[in-house]
């Protein structure tokens, strides 16, 4: 199989020369879920935003390497290109707080500056709704806030979000960890069916979420990629001691 | 001296204390008591449609109608809409330019330039009134050879940007930077983040600040004489003198037979005061994110 998404040599630094991400090379294949696992701090976030250009907001931060998605590399495209074709979810759900529902689903269209036709807008927030399991929830509440809505259902409508414009890989920044069990329990049901369409890198603290939903596995510690590999096999027969160290809990 | 006893005598001091600051802010009260005692118990009389429709009449007049024991004919039309022409020339002016100030002081923390601006606002916001009708004068006046409307504006200009980009910066600060992320990992540019989502998500904090901003300067007098200079008649017209409520209470204190007008001009100046004080409040209060 083709990996949808290369990382090679990927380091990142906050502070001319000391790296928080540190020559990190991967693969990562279509519809598949990688978690990204590691102690506070070892670089998780950080290489996850060097996916989608964040890094680009800040003056500091260099990033070098190459990360090829679909064939280009990202460090060479137009940023706004880029995360169109990298969506992103953060920790905390942030629907636009002046939008209704519906208008935060459509919110990368008219950030974006695309029109749409009523039609073609009714059908994107249908869809989208739908693939988060949000739409007969808020179907009859389409004109209320999105603040208006639970913890659970926001992070969701954020995924509805991010999912309307159709991006090659979803990134997830512990997208559950603001959230109560039940929430948590629907979202990873929920990703497990969205992998189907896309490719989903999710950074994760919680060693049984990754346990339970991912494919495979990256492991980071002080900014190096560990080990990386299919999740059963890392969680039964670590190769590096550190990460056993890391799944036994010894540290983290 | 046993435990209880002395937490008896803390309890007694705190109770003390506490009715000596209620006693004091209901002295600080008084003043504010009397001012709005006396304003409308003088001015309520002159406080008819009049005053709405008529410009200011003529000292002659004046006297003419005082001496017959009529009310005094006319009113300060020439005022009101002279204050809505400098000052909504000045709103024009200074809230484009303070948003667009306060956005790159909130976007631009620990940067050099922006923390010059930052404190070259704090030192305009210091600055003596008159001073600033007197740079206006300078600015405006003089290079067009003649008092205007446009001078007064760009004093009351002056006056109002601080506060219209202290307001909008400290709004944006406040909103969660993940607004900002968000909307940019949407892919959007960084002007649809900042008009789109930042500026609405704030948009009750720097409302309330324009409107601070405009019921403080509505009631300028010193760098208007310098700029605006006055008129008695009713014009649109910016490159031409205009008047303003305060300035023709001020006109009014000079002419023993308008003295009476004075008190129901300030009347409507404080009624329109109070009410741009308190849309600011419901704004500030509806509008929470
Ligand atoms: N904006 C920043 N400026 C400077 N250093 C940062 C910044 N963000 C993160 N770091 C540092 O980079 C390292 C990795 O951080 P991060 O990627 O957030 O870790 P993780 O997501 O794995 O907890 C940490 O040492 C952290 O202190
Ligand atoms: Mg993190």
């Amino acid at each position: 199989m083709k990996a949808i998404l290369r990382l090679k040599e990927v380091s990142v630094s906050y502070t001319p020369g000391k790296n928080a991400v540190d020559k990190v090379t991967t693969d990562i294949y279509p519809n598949t879920i990688t978690a990204i696992m590691g102690p506070s701090g070892c670089g998780k976030s950080t290489l996850l935003r060097a996916i989608n250009r964040m890094h680009d907001l800040y003056a500091n931060v260099q990033t070098t390497g190459e990360i090829i998605l679909k064939g280009r590399n990202v460090l060479e495209m137009d940023p706004m290109e880029v995360r169109r074709m990298a969506g992103m979810v953060f920790q905390q759900p942030n629907p636009f707080p002046t939008m209704s529902i519906y208008d935060n689903v459509l919110a990368g269209y008219t950030l974006n500056g695309i029109r749409l036709g009523k039609n073609e807008k009714e059908e994107i927030v249908e869809q989208s709704l739908q693939s988060v399991a949000l739409w007969d929830e808020v179907k009859d509440v389409m004109t209320k806030r999105g603040s208006f809505l639970s913890g659970g259902q926001q992070q969701r409508l954020c995924i509805a979000r991010t999912l309307a414009l159709k991006p090659e890989v979803l990134l997830m920044d512990e997208p559950t960890s603001a959230l109560d069990p039940i929430s948590t329990n629907k979202i990873e049901e929920l990703l497990l069916q969205l992998k189907q369409q896309f490719t989903i890198i999710i950074v994760t603290h919680n060693m049984s979420q990754a346990a339970r939903i991912s494919d495979n596995a990256m492991f980071m510690y002080l900014g190096e990629l560990v080990e990386h590999g299919n999740t059963t096999q890392m969680f039964t027969k670590p190769r590096n001691k550190r990460t056993e160290e890391y799944l036994t809990g010894v540290f983290g | 001296m046993n435990q209880s006893s002395s937490i008896e005598q803390r309890k007694r001091k705190d109770k003390t204390i506490r009715h000596l600051v209620g006693f004091f802010s209901l002295f600080a009260m008084i003043p504010l008591f009397f001012i709005l005692w006396d304003v409308i118990s003088k001015g309520y009389k002159n406080f008819n449609l009049r005053l709405f429709t008529e410009v200011t009449p003529s000292s002659m007049d004046a006297l003419l109608a005082i001496s017959n024991g009529d009310p005094i004919p006319g009113g300060i039309l020439n005022g009101m809409t002279g204050t809505i022409l400098i000052v909504g020339l000045a709103i024009l002016f200074s809230v484009p330019l303070g948003l667009f100030i306060g956005i790159y002081l909130a976007d631009n923390q620990g940067k050099r330039f922006a923390g010059l601006v930052s404190y070259l606002t704090d030192l305009l916001q210091g600055m003596p009134s008159i001073v600033i009708g007197i740079i206006a004068y300078a600015w405006v006046v003089k290079p067009l050879g003649s008092y205007s409307a446009l001078a007064g504006s760009v004093a009351l200009t002056i006056m109002m940007l601080p506060m219209i980009v202290r307001s909008t910066e400290e709004t944006l600060k406040m909103l969660p930077l993940s607004y900002k992320e968000a909307g940019l990992a949407l892919g959007s540019s960084y002007t649809n983040v900042v008009f789109r989502i930042l500026i609405p998500s704030g948009f009750g904090g720097i409302f309330t600040g324009i409107l601070l901003a405009i019921s403080r300067v509505m009631g300028e007098t010193a760098p208007l004489m310098l700029t605006a200079l006055g008129a008695s008649v009713v014009h649109w017209k910016m490159m031409e003198p205009a008047s303003a409520i305060p300035l023709l209470i001020w006109d009014f204190y000079n002419d023993p037979n308008l003295v009476d007008l004075i008190w129901s001009s300030s009347l409507l100046l404080l009624i329109v005061i109070f009410l741009l004080n308190w849309i600011a409040k419901i704004v500030a209060r509806k509008w929470k994110v």
